[in-house]
């Protein structure tokens, strides 16, 4: 019993490494501003003159901001889901696809109720559990590929996303083609009774934004106080030890790959209700990827996702006004990739000093 | 090559691995290096291949002082190493792997090369392939491989490091053959290992280690009672020992068949009591964790069956087992049983059983802040686990331990603690053997094992003892055991 208690110090190590965790986070932040700065310098704009049309373009006007509130609303969700597979230390990069195949099976379901004569809410709801279905059924597919085939969840996936993308457009040219002739821009539309509506003046749709704040505070409670998402952290910390110490590790792989699919349906069901109220090649928008870019930066907080997920929303959203400056409108994108990769560089580099230390 | 080590002192942060080691190896020779593990014969072995950097100390080849700075710079020098674990690549062929270790240029020379295997394996009677790929090779031909490697890169020391584990009689004997060959070409030949009838055998000259010193260095003809005493050293006094043992059986294990790649358990027959305490000895490897591991459900014994109480367990899984009452204290404590970056709290709210959503924050702390105390742990709820010391983490691992359990399975439960913290923590097991608990734990220590056993298992090469009556046996007998006499 002769060794020093090296623990006793531990709380306030922790307070000084979480502020020095922040330091580094906004020292990432900058750095990537700086670089985004230099890009726009070399393609000829004023980056202070850019920055500021960005936030006019997502502050602007309430149908501006409202139409970032309504882009939030399918990142946000897609990173709470992704905040489940991450806390299980799984990359589910198949997210894309599987907010793709919660669209396909939305509008499936549209297409099958369509003529019915069912209430159009019903229908809504029901098109909303499809959507569901959808997503889990392809998040699912991955995990059992890693479990019972040994296959990487960042290949399985990678693939997955291939074919569900494949699979819209094999559905949009074929099977659910328009009357006449088939288009890339998509399937016929759904009728106006299945349209979430908007508020009146803006762009965003009430709904959507009460389900947003559901799966976000559901997201933060199930991991942040329940059994549930502590053994989750373990196992994505060490599921070895996790098994060990009693914890049915293949279960809760597949619950975190369900939970993650089950929004990335709901997401996919959103993007189709109040956004393109049809299926289009590119039914997931992207948000799977860009999610996986949150969820990469806020650490696993649940909240702090809310936060960047809006900030995110926002410089996709504020960069369509950047056209008028001669600036391609996918510019935000720099500045988004930028930001992750200080963030995980700089991440790296203080790991390195820390075990150097 | 004529070998010396000159003060040769290797330290690991409080252990001192190497303490002043001083001796010469003549060319032509087969030198054996006997000790038990953690005796410090592999640290020295790495010092001399360039792995470690000794702390002080100079080693000599032919008279001349040399640095070796990394294996690369041994084989330079001419000292090559055979490891316990073929440092192959098993997805390739034969000859790729003797190309790989090469510096040749861009575009090596195959033909030569293959023509050189060629000889070399009819010159040792090897039937080695260039054009076979390493994974379909046994571990003995994986062996050959490897010593023809060295040959062929020209060394003139070859390491052994318990070259006969997990190879067949016949290869042994091939093996043998090779190497005093090899030394009559004046080649010298450094044989690790702690089966003394093969260092009887084999070796011209041993040097025995223990905990880290050069006890002693004896010629022919051996006395394999000296060599038992100088590897373990004098038993210690056995204090008073509690016992627990009741007459009724618990677990009985029929027929049980055990392998991994390089072992194989043959028709294990054995009854576990309740409130028994079984220890397993025998060197790191010879199929104690296999064993161990199999009593959890983590193997699966490809043979034979387990019964627990009179329920058949055989091919059950791990949580079947869990549910049943066992419980498993891994030796690789934070890669198997703690969970780094999480804090002690978080940790007792894991291992017991919860059928609520919601986590209880303040129960959890109270439990924790009473096993603390309980454990005298040096650490606090909110202390992640990394950041206790390897004693204290110990002991939280004992910490977690369900409350009512049948069967605790650990290995070195005491490794690293000061003997007061040992004394201690076993007293904490007996008191649950009172309540009917069985333990079965390995150990390197043998004191540890006769202490607290009340019977007593040697592994020895994939041989399994029956059990020893740990009263009456001693150090002695399991030291001749372990070291593959007496079978």
């Amino acid at each position: 019993m002769s060794l020093e208690p090296r623990a006793g110090q531990t709380p306030s190590l922790l307070k000084k490494s979480t502020w020095i965790d922040f330091g580094i986070r906004l020292s990432a932040v900058i750095l990537a501003l700086v670089f985004t700065s230099l890009i726009l310098v070399i393609a000829k704009a004023q980056p202070l003159e850019a920055y500021k049309s960005i936030l006019q373009g997502a502050f602007g006007t309430t149908i501006k901001f409202t139409s970032v509130i309504a882009s939030w609303v399918p990142l946000v969700i897609a990173t709470s889901g992704l905040l489940f597979t991450f806390t299980a230390g799984l990359w589910n990069i198949g997210m894309e696809g599987q907010i793709v195949m919660g669209a396909v099976f939305t509008v499936g379901a549209f297409r099958i109720f369509d003529e019915t004569g069912l209430d159009p809410s019903l229908v809504i709801f029901l098109a909303f559990l499809a959507g569901a279905a959808g997503g889990i059924f392809w998040a699912l597919l991955p995990g059992l590929m890693k479990i019972y085939g040994g296959v990487n969840e960042i290949f399985g996936g990678l693939g997955l996303n291939f074919v569900a993308k494949t699979a819209a457009i094999w559905l949009i040219f074929g099977p659910w083609k328009r009357p006449g002739v088939a288009s890339g821009s998509g399937t016929e539309w759904i009728d106006i009774p299945f349209r979430l509506p908007y508020i009146p003046g803006t762009n965003l749709s009430l709904t959507i934004l009460i389900i947003a704040i559901i799966v976000v505070v559901f997201t933060a409670i199930m991991l942040k106080g329940t059994h549930f998402g502590l053994r989750l952290k373990a196992i994505g910390k060490n599921d070895k030890a996790a098994y060990i110490l009693g914890i049915p590790t293949t279960r809760y792989f597949l619950l975190a790959f369900g939970l993650c699919g089950l929004f990335a349906g709901i997401a996919g069901a959103i993007l189709v209700t109040s956004k393109q109220y049809s299926l289009i090649p590119d039914a997931g928008f992207g948000y799977g990827f860009l999610g996986l870019l949150v969820a990469m930066l806020v650490n696993y907080h649940p909240i702090w996702s809310a936060v960047i997920a809006f900030f995110f929303a926002a410089l996709s959203i504020g960069n369509t006004e950047l056209q008028y400056m001669g600036l391609n409108s996918y510019f935000a994108g720099v500045l988004q990739g930028f930001l992750v990769l200080f963030v995980v560089l700089v991440d790296g580099v203080r790991k390195r000093l820390v075990t150097k230390l | 090559m004529k070998i010396s080590f000159q003060h040769i002192n290797k330290w690991f942060g409080k252990v001192h691995a190497n303490n002043d080691i001083n001796f010469t190896i003549p060319s032509g020779t087969i030198q054996g290096i006997l000790g038990e593990n953690g005796a410090g014969k592999s640290t020295l072995m790495k010092v001399l291949t360039g792995f470690y950097q000794a702390d002080s100390g100079e080693i000599f080849l032919d008279d001349k002082a040399v640095t070796i700075s990394s294996p690369e710079d041994a084989v330079m020098m001419g000292i090559g190493m055979l490891h316990q674990d073929p440092l192959d690549f098993p997805p390739m062929k034969v000859i790729d792997n003797f190309l790989l270790g090469t510096r040749g240029g861009l575009f090596p020379n195959r033909k030569q090369v293959e023509k050189d295997i060629t000889r070399l394996s009819q010159e040792f009677d090897f039937q080695i392939n260039p054009d076979s790929f390493v994974e379909t090779l046994t571990v003995g031909e994986r062996q050959q491989l490897e010593i023809l490697r060295l040959l062929w890169l020209g060394v003139k020391v070859l390491i052994l490091d318990e070259p006969t584990t997990g190879i067949s009689a016949n290869q042994k004997e091939k093996l043998f053959a090779t190497l005093l060959k090899l030394a009559s070409q004046g080649l010298t030949v450094i044989f690790v290992s702690h089966k003394l009838e093969e260092v009887e055998q084999l070796c011209s000259r041993v040097a025995v280690f223990r905990q880290g010193q050069l006890v002693g260095e004896v010629m022919p003809p051996y006395d394999t009672d000296q060599f038992v005493y100088m590897m373990f050293g004098k038993s210690v006094e056995v204090a008073d020992k509690s016992t627990f043992r009741s007459e009724v059986p618990y677990i009985k294990l029929e027929n049980i068949s055990l392998e991994d790649y390089r072992l194989r358990l043959r028709d294990i027959n054995l009854e576990i009591n309740c409130g028994e305490v079984i220890g397993l000895a025998g060197m790191e490897g010879s199929g104690q964790r296999l064993f161990l591991r199999m009593l959890t459900g983590l193997i699966r014994p490809v043979g034979g069956s387990i019964l627990y109480g009179g329920h058949n367990f055989t091919g059950r899984t791990y949580p079947a087992f869990q549910k049943a009452g066992v419980a498993y204290l891994p030796a690789a404590r934070l890669e198997e049983g703690l969970i780094p970056g999480m804090t002690l709290t978080e940790h007792f709210i894991l291992s017991e059983e919860h059928h609520e959503l919601f986590v209880n924050q303040k129960s959890a702390i109270d439990l924790t802040e009473d096993r603390i105390r309980e454990f005298y742990i040096k650490g606090t709820p909110a202390s992640q686990i990394e950041q206790l010391s390897g004693g204290n983490q110990q002991r939280a691992l004992l910490a977690l331990l369900r409350n009512k359990l049948r069967l605790i399975l650990m290995e070195h439960p005491t490794r690293g603690l000061d003997i007061e913290s040992a004394i201690w923590i076993w007293s904490k097991m007996k008191e649950r053997c009172k309540e009917c608990t069985s333990i079965v734990f390995t150990s390197s220590d043998l004191d540890e094992i006769i202490q607290y056993s009340d019977r007593i298992l040697v592994f020895f090469g994939g041989l399994v003892s029956k059990p020893i009556d740990a009263n009456t046996t001693s150090v002695d007998e399991l030291g001749q055991l372990i070291g593959g006499k007496g079978w």
